[in-house]
Parts: C-alpha cells; structure tokens; sequence
C-alpha cells in the first residue's frame, strides 16, 4: 500500500511539472524565437524517440550526479536526492515532451480570432495565456492529457528499474520473500486498474465540466 | 487563415535549413558530438561489438515478431468489438481495458516470475516437450509485448472498423460478395488505412517498450549497455550509445511508414 501511494505521489507530480513544462515548451514552439523553436523541437523529438527507460537511467544517474557535481563547484555540499524527487524529475521531464506537442495541438485548434481578439483588446501576453489561450485550449487538451496521465502513472512502474520503490518494485519484494509471486502480481494488476478507472471517471467530470457551453460532440476522447 | 498566421507558423516561403541559428546549433551539436567522442571513453567498444550487434538483432526481432503477432491478434479483437455479438464485444473490451490499465512492467513480471513460478509445480508440464522453451525468459517476453501491443492495437482498429463508411460496406454487399470477400477487401483494407498514422506510432511506442525485457533477462541491446556498465563502471557512454541506436531505429521506423502511407492512394474524405 505504500508503493501505491508513492506510485500516486510520483504520478501527480511527474504530471503537475510535465503539464508546466507542457505550457511553457507549447508557448516557445509557438511564439518564441526560432531559437527556442529549434531547442523545443530537438527536446520533443529526442525524448519521444527514445525509452523511457534508457532515459529513466541517464537523467537518473547523470542528473544527480549533475546536480551534485554542480553544488560541489559552488562549494556546497554534495545532497542526497532522494528517489522520490529524482523520480518526479525524470518522468515530468518525460512527460513534458509530450505535454508540449498536446497542448501546442490544441492551442492551434482555438480559433484564431478569439486570440486576435484578445490582442486587439491589448492584453498583455500573460493574461491572455491565463484568460484566454489556456480556458480555450482545455477542451481539445483534455483527451490528449487524459492519456498522459494514464501513461504516466503507468510509467511509475519503470522507476522499479532504478531501484525505486513504488508499487511494482514492493510487489516484487512482497512476492520474492513469500514465493507467492503470482498472488501478488495479480494483487497490484487489479490496483493498478483500479487507478486507471478511478481516473476515468475524474477525467470524465473535468472533461464535461471543461467543454461546458460547447456543443457536445458525438465520441469524446478514447 | 488571417493575417496573424506567420506569427504562429514558420513561413514556409523560406529556406527551412539554412537559417544563420540552425548553423550555430549544428554547429554546437557538432563540437558536442566530438567532445563526446574525444574527451569520453570509447575503448570498451570494440570487446562489446559482437554482443552489442546481437542485441540491435534481437531487439527488432523481438519488435517485428511482437508486432505482426499483435496486429494479427489486434483485428478480431478491434472486429469484435465494433460489430460482435456482445459476447464477443465485451470479452474483447474487457481484456483491452485491463491490459491498457496496467504497467507492461507489471505484466511482464506476472508472466515471467508468476506464471514461471507456477509452471514447474506441475509435473506434465515438466514432462512436456515445451518445457525446455518455456524455461527460457524470451517465450514471456514475447507474449507480454504480443498482449500489450493486441490491446492496444486492438483499441485502434475498432475505431478504424468503426470509421469505415457505411456505404461502402453496402456497396459490397450489393455486389453480392461474401461476407468473407466483404471483410478482406473492403473492411480491413480501408480500416488500416485508416489506422496506419496511429499504427506508426504504436509500433515507435512497441519499440520503446522492448527494452523491458531486459529485466527478466532477455539479452536485447539495452541488456548489453547494462551488462557494459556493471562490467566496466562506465555510466554514460553506454547510454549514450544506446539511446542514438533507438533514435536511429525510431528514425527508420516513421521513415518506413512514411512511404508504406505514401503508397496508399489517399482519397478518403
């Protein structure tokens, strides 16, 4: 149960930070200089044609070992980045490439003059992002990120890999000192359906609850 | 599209390549590239060759295996659920939902430490012909990767049996072809038609999920860079390595279902 609530933590935040990465990755491709165009786009393509769990491995290891060689030039002492942290790191950083190409997708699909309109009003950059790209865009989001969030909790699994221990990795522990190592599979298999219909029931309120005033639509979202 | 679209859109009118950034990016990733090479160790490279050539090999054979098993499993299921009888439709929703709700790491471990530890308390599997096979880990693999891949698949082509016109369906009918005939020239033709983009990327999401079975030691390409780092305490270049040997295989990937796509006459609405 305490793999559950790890695997949750980190699925949440892993989520939260790719979904701000998503935002910010979504607004250079789309506005930002052809600079940052080209970072956005080599990030995105990079982390999307790669495992994630050869990536797991490398921002694990080389990202602690990053951070703490960095705190050792500045003169601090080297920190222990728990599990927890690094986890919640690799797989927002993970996740933020494809929150990027999700929210870039359903900021195109606004249409245009609402944006026009927002700038013909003189708003300033950042309340328009908040009043009215981020409100319009929800509704064509949704369904890509639904699945993120159901990819990413499945993810959570992968940091079992590293040594993590979340719900696979103590299910695997459970299972090797009682022998039963099929009772427990089972056990966290049905947990983690659990989640993912617990999920889709959340994500069918905020879905109805995002696309309010719009015509519904005869298949929403998979 | 109004006037403010160049701000949202690269113009296309320009040459896309040769942008003085784009040639100071090259040129950053160029100097990356051979401080990688210069200031990073290589030397283990040429004892891991053989091993690592045999990895690459038994990664795409177990992709292009898992692959085929899974499309060929994934359209009853998709057939199933779009036009079967419900006992039909629901066994096949049930099985798609919860292999898609679970973590394929937690299949694969259920199939190799559960079931594998279940297969030898009973003696006529022991006896049988198959148990020399089934005590090997790549059996499991293989069937993980299959089930996840069908389920997913699965999902896929009952929205592209859905999606098919009706009147096309009735056209056939009206032809008087059979219902045999119907399903494999008509149905299934248009259906993966329509299926293909996703299909492509499905395959690139297969492939990504292939080095899983390196944890319950199959020996793919990624097991060689774990087995090169536990060797000779080197930690990134390995990786490194190995995470352009995907980007290399996911590059040929998109560009072969690029031109399978570009085969197909694409005149549907």
């Amino acid at each position: 149960m305490r793999g559950l609530a790890n695997s949750v933590q980190i699925a949440l935040g892993a989520f939260g930070l790719g979904l701000a990465i998503g935002i910010a990755g979504a607004w250079g491709k789309l506005y930002g200089s052809p600079v940052v165009r080209d970072l956005m786009e080599i990030y995105t393509t990079v982390v999307r044609a790669v495992p994630e769990l050869v990536l797991i491995l490398l921002l694990y290891y080389a990202g602690t070992d990053l951070i703490n060689r960095a705190l050792d030039s500045f003169g601090y002492a080297p920190v222990d980045i728990s599990g927890l942290a690094a986890g919640i790191g690799v797989l927002g950083i993970v996740q933020g490439a494809y929150a990027t190409e999700v929210i870039r997708g359903a900021i195109l699909a606004i249409p245009q003059g609402q944006i026009e309109a927002a700038r013909a009003y003189g708003m300033p950059p950042g309340k328009m992002l908040r009043r009215i790209t981020l409100p319009a865009m929800l509704p064509f989001a949704i369904p890509g990120l639904a699945n993120l969030w159901l990819i990413a909790t499945k993810d959570t699994a992968l940091l079992a890999v590293v040594g993590f221990n979340e719900l696979t990795q103590e299910t695997r522990q459970a299972g090797a000192t009682t022998k039963a190592y099929f009772t427990f599979f089972v056990a966290a298999g049905v947990l983690y359906l659990l989640l993912t219909l617990f999920s889709n029931v959340i994500i069918g309120r905020i879905e109805r609850w995002a696309r309010r005033g719009m015509p519904p639509v005869a298949e929403s979202g998979r | 599209m109004s006037a403010a679209a160049p701000a949202t859109t690269t113009p296309a009118t320009r040459s896309e390549w040769l942008q003085p950034h784009r040639i100071v990016l090259i040129a950053i990733a160029a100097a990356l590239v051979l401080s990688a090479i210069l200031f990073m160790r290589w030397d283990w490279l040429p004892n891991y060759y053989d091993l690592a050539l045999l990895g690459i090999w038994r990664t795409i054979w177990i992709l292009v295996v898992t692959v085929v098993l899974g499309f060929m499993l994934a359209v009853p299921l998709g057939l199933a659920q779009a036009a079967g009888p419900f006992w039909l439709a629901w066994p096949a929703k049930a099985f798609c939902t919860v292999i898609r709700g679970t973590p394929l790491l937690l299949q694969l471990w259920l199939l190799y430490y559960g079931l594998g530890s279940l297969f030898p308390h009973f003696p006529w599997i022991r006896q049988s012909e198959l148990w020399p096979i089934l005590r090997q880990a790549w059996p499991y693999a293989v069937v993980a990767l299959t089930l996840s891949y069908a389920a997913y698949e699965g999902e896929v082509m009952r929205g592209a049996f859905a999606g098919v016109p009706r009147g096309q369906l009735e056209a056939a009918r009206a032809f008087g072809m059979s219902p045999w005939k119907r399903f494999r020239r008509i149905w299934l033709p248009q259906a993966i038609h329509r299926a293909l983009p996703t299909l492509a990327g499905e395959t690139v999401l297969q492939l990504k999920a292939t080095p899983l079975v390196a944890t319950i030691t199959v020996i793919d390409i990624y097991a060689v860079a774990s087995r090169v780092r536990q060797d000779t305490f080197i930690v990134y270049e390995p990786l490194l390595l190995l995470a352009l040997i995907y980007l290399i295989i996911t590059g040929i990937l998109v560009f072969a279902f690029r031109k399978l796509e570009a085969r197909i006459p694409a005149r549907l609405g």
